[in-house]
């Protein structure tokens, strides 16, 4: 084994040495203060090992946090280098790393665990159940996502981040052209992460399909439980495509195969063929959980049930159908023939409609509402015309014969944030400032909250409304650079002052956290939104068993109609049983330090080293079929005396609508 | 699983089994005794296969039945259209193309 020290830790940019200066000090400011405040036992009792679902999606919301501010200060590097012409802050190979790390941590790492994490917090809590259907393999998904996760984000630092773009095309991404180790990254950490991912989609179908409380039929399930069904079912169909275009380009870059090179009978194409019949699937799956929150967001806030709950249902099989029917409008130029062409850009438009039906349905749910202008209200409001423009926008460049115009310039780049910002990233913050009291029993300040949006709002349209223009005057993406004659250069300027407001919003709401963390009032009630779903049933923040007694549901809306008819609502205590729980596990973090340290052994393709430490995944998985741990019940007593907390305290469920 | 055929006459049973013998021998005459090139012989053979694997699914294997009847309906179906979008589409498109001849 032939190891180059002077190859592994990247050395000699300053940009680079400070990143690397920053982990060390972040790394020794956590383990001193663990050991300083005695709370090692406490991270490993409480978060390390739990399966409790609510605490998982809260480290799922967490880590989506940290990846949000990795990506964002990605995105702020490229804006500075491109504020001017011909700037010197980035050369181009480190421009090419920031363009692909930026867009691989935003959908994967960011936007798919800040949906996730949600989903994980509240539609237990929907369907009224206890917990997911595999709470331990639901620990395992997001610590395979997390090793995932933080072994692609140490390539910057050690051994040079991927540098091929986020859809690391081929040739380019093979090992001819690009002999680095960041594209092993790539190919080994999405891999890990996309384990996770796969399992999660497993655990949600079977937990919505089997776990659902006395009563509720699939038809009266609340609309976020909905769409993380369907988007459950369309992870199972499109990762296993994913998970096997990248063990084909590991096998490429490692083993010397030739499915995907120039060289030997490969097909670069079969990998962008590949890539985006994963890839168009998954802005699906970011997107429609986030058409779910703001289901619930804006029913809600304008006190009304959602108009057309089932066109609304119909129309979310209807997109996950057609998702996988559109793929080649992607790649449009790269010459697949007209006949080709034809059927998927007709295909492509197809998907406006069952998307138009959704827009008016929240219409008109809000026609003759009474709405409340809350920060989660906002979002929703702010996503409708922003999204409406990313829409169109997609419209033109589905047209295949026009996207020969538009396609590989800033046009498209404006069009998919117009699209995933609003659509993914309003969404989140929509369902953190509605769900944020549930999760911890303090609500997030509103008027911070509303600082937070309108710079937030403000920032992103002044960033990415020029690229717009930019593009139609023919700026190229991925371009680290233009020429002062080219009179790109006031639009470029204005994009990157846009994205400093943006910058402004985002801190903005860590500071909300942070101050809401330490000030905000607790005694708010477990309902304080005047809700209609079942999460707002018990406690705030929620007991680790849900519900003492488990709800019965009639109708739609089920709490609130329970609000209205006052029933349900006061706990007898006869009917509390002993509740069965399961126990917590090492066994998921283990899995993700193993799996983490063979990836690391295979990026840097030493085989032998990756061998025994692959031996560590099998020993986890003995461990695991030996695992007879049944869980634990809880008694009567101890559910009496939590539940006699929370009910009596004033603000508690209220009983009347008001 | 409770099967309903206890009380009544096994009738999609024995319909099933004498299909499946017609299948088979259909495939074997066709194999042996045609003179047909094996190209068409691996066609008629292959569909006669994926027919009578559907026919045994709903004969003898009680998909509908049960309490997951419609749920293993609608698994199928959608195991099936993915498999077909992916597999034809992909032969589709990578041949399709200029580049490709």
């Amino acid at each position: 084994m032939d190891i180059k020290w002077n190859e592994i830790l990247i050395t000699g940019d300053p940009l680079i040495l400070g990143s690397q200066i920053a982990i060390v000090l972040t790394v020794i400011a956590i383990v001193g203060g663990l050991t300083y405040f005695k709370k090692w036992g406490w991270l490993w009792r409480e978060w390390l090992t739990t399966v409790d679902h609510k605490k998982i999606g809260i480290m799922y919301i967490l880590s989506g946090v940290l990846m949000f501010f990795r990506g964002g200060i990605d995105g702020l590097l490229m804006k500075a280098q491109t504020a001017r012409p011909e700037m010197n802050f980035l050369d181009a190979q480190h421009y090419n790393e920031i363009f692909t790390t930026h867009g691989v941590i935003m959908i994967l790492f960011m936007a798919m665990p800040f949906l996730i994490g949600l989903m994980n917090v509240v539609v237990p809590l929907q369907i009224g159940a206890r917990d997911v259907a595999f709470p331990q393999l639901n620990a395992l998904s997001f610590w395979l996502f997390f090793s995932g996760a933080m072994l692609f984000n140490i390539s910057f630092v050690v051994g040079g981040s991927p540098d091929a773009g986020w859809t690391s095309y081929f040739p380019l991404a093979g090992k001819e052209f690009s002999p680095g180790v960041g594209n092993n990254y790539y190919a080994i950490a999405l891999q890990i992460a996309g384990l996770g991912t796969l399992m999660t989609g497993i655990n949600f179908i079977v937990t919505i399909l089997k776990m659902r409380t006395k009563g509720m039929t699939l038809i009266k399930m609340p609309m976020f439980t909905w769409t993380t069904l369907i988007t459950s079912i369309i992870i199972v169909a499109a990762f296993p495509i994913f998970t096997v275009a990248l063990a084909l380009m590991t096998f490429d870059r490692l083993y010397g195969t030739h499915f995907f090179t120039l060289s030997s009978g490969g097909s670069d194409m079969l990998w962008a063929n590949l890539f985006w019949l994963w890839g168009h699937p998954e802005v699906y799956i970011v997107i429609l959980p986030a058409f779910g929150i703001f289901s619930e967001v804006i029913a809600t806030f304008s006190r009304k049930s959602l108009f057309g709950y089932k066109s609304m249902v119909v129309s979310i099989v209807g997109i996950a159908l057609l998702s996988l029917l559109v793929w080649v409008h992607h790649f449009f130029t790269m010459d697949a023939g007209p006949a080709v062409n034809s059927v998927f850009s007709i295909t492509t438009m197809l998907i406006a409609v069952p998307t138009g039906v959704k827009i008016f349905n929240w219409l008109f749910t809000m026609r003759k509402g009474r709405i409340k202008f809350t920060t989660a209200m906002l979002w929703a409001l702010g996503f409708i015309p922003n999204f409406v423009i990313g829409g169109v926008t997609g419209v033109m460049l589905g047209m295949a014969a026009a996207d020969y115009q538009y396609h590989n310039t800033l046009f498209l780049v404006a069009h998919f944030h117009y699209v995933l910002i609003p659509g993914v990233v309003f969404a989140v913050f929509a369902g953190l400032y509605y769900w944020w009291p549930k999760m911890f029993g303090f609500m997030l300040n509103e008027k911070l909250g509303k600082y937070h949006f309108w710079l937030f709002v403000i920032g992103f349209n002044i960033t990415f409304m020029p690229m717009f223009f930019l593009g139609l005057q023919g700026a190229v993406r991925r371009a680290y650079t233009y020429s002062a004659e080219s009179g790109f250069a006031p639009l470029f300027l204005v994009s990157a002052i846009g994205s400093i407001i943006l910058a402004l919003g985002f801190a903005v709401f860590c500071y909300n956290i942070y101050w809401s963390f330490r000030y905000a009032k607790r005694n708010v009630s477990s309902d304080p939104w005047d809700a209609r779903t079942l999460e707002w049933a018990t406690a705030s923040p929620v007991q680790f068993y849900n519900f003492a007694v488990l709800p019965e549901v009639k109708e739609i809306d089920a709490f609130w109609h329970m609000k209205k008819r006052n029933s349900g609502l006061v706990l007898k205590e006869e009917e509390i049983q002993e509740i069965h729980m399961p126990s917590n596990s090492g066994l998921p973090f283990y899995m993700a330090v193993v799996f983490g340290i063979t990836g690391f052994f295979l990026v840097f393709e030493w085989h032998m080293a990756a061998a025994v430490a692959a031996i560590g995944i099998v020993i986890g998985l003995i461990i695991r079929s030996f695992d007879y741990d049944d869980g634990y019940h809880v008694p009567v007593e101890e559910i009496k005396n939590i539940e006699s907390k929370w009910r009596k305290v004033e603000g508690g469920v209220k009983h009347h609508v008001g | 699983m409770e099967y309903k055929t206890n009380s009544k006459y096994p009738i999609s049973h024995i319909i099933g089994f004498f299909l499946s013998l017609l299948l088979t021998f259909a495939a074997v005459f066709v194999a042996l005794e045609a003179q047909l090139s094996f190209t068409i012989v691996m066609w008629i053979i292959g569909s006669l296969a994926v027919l009578q694997a559907g026919l045994q699914l709903f004969m003898f294997m009680h998909v509908t039945e049960g309490e997951d009847g419609k749920t293993n309906i609608i698994n199928m179906a959608y195991s099936a259209f993915v498999a077909i979008v992916i597999v034809a589409g992909s032969v589709w498109v990578l041949t399709s193309g200029h580049a490709a001849h």
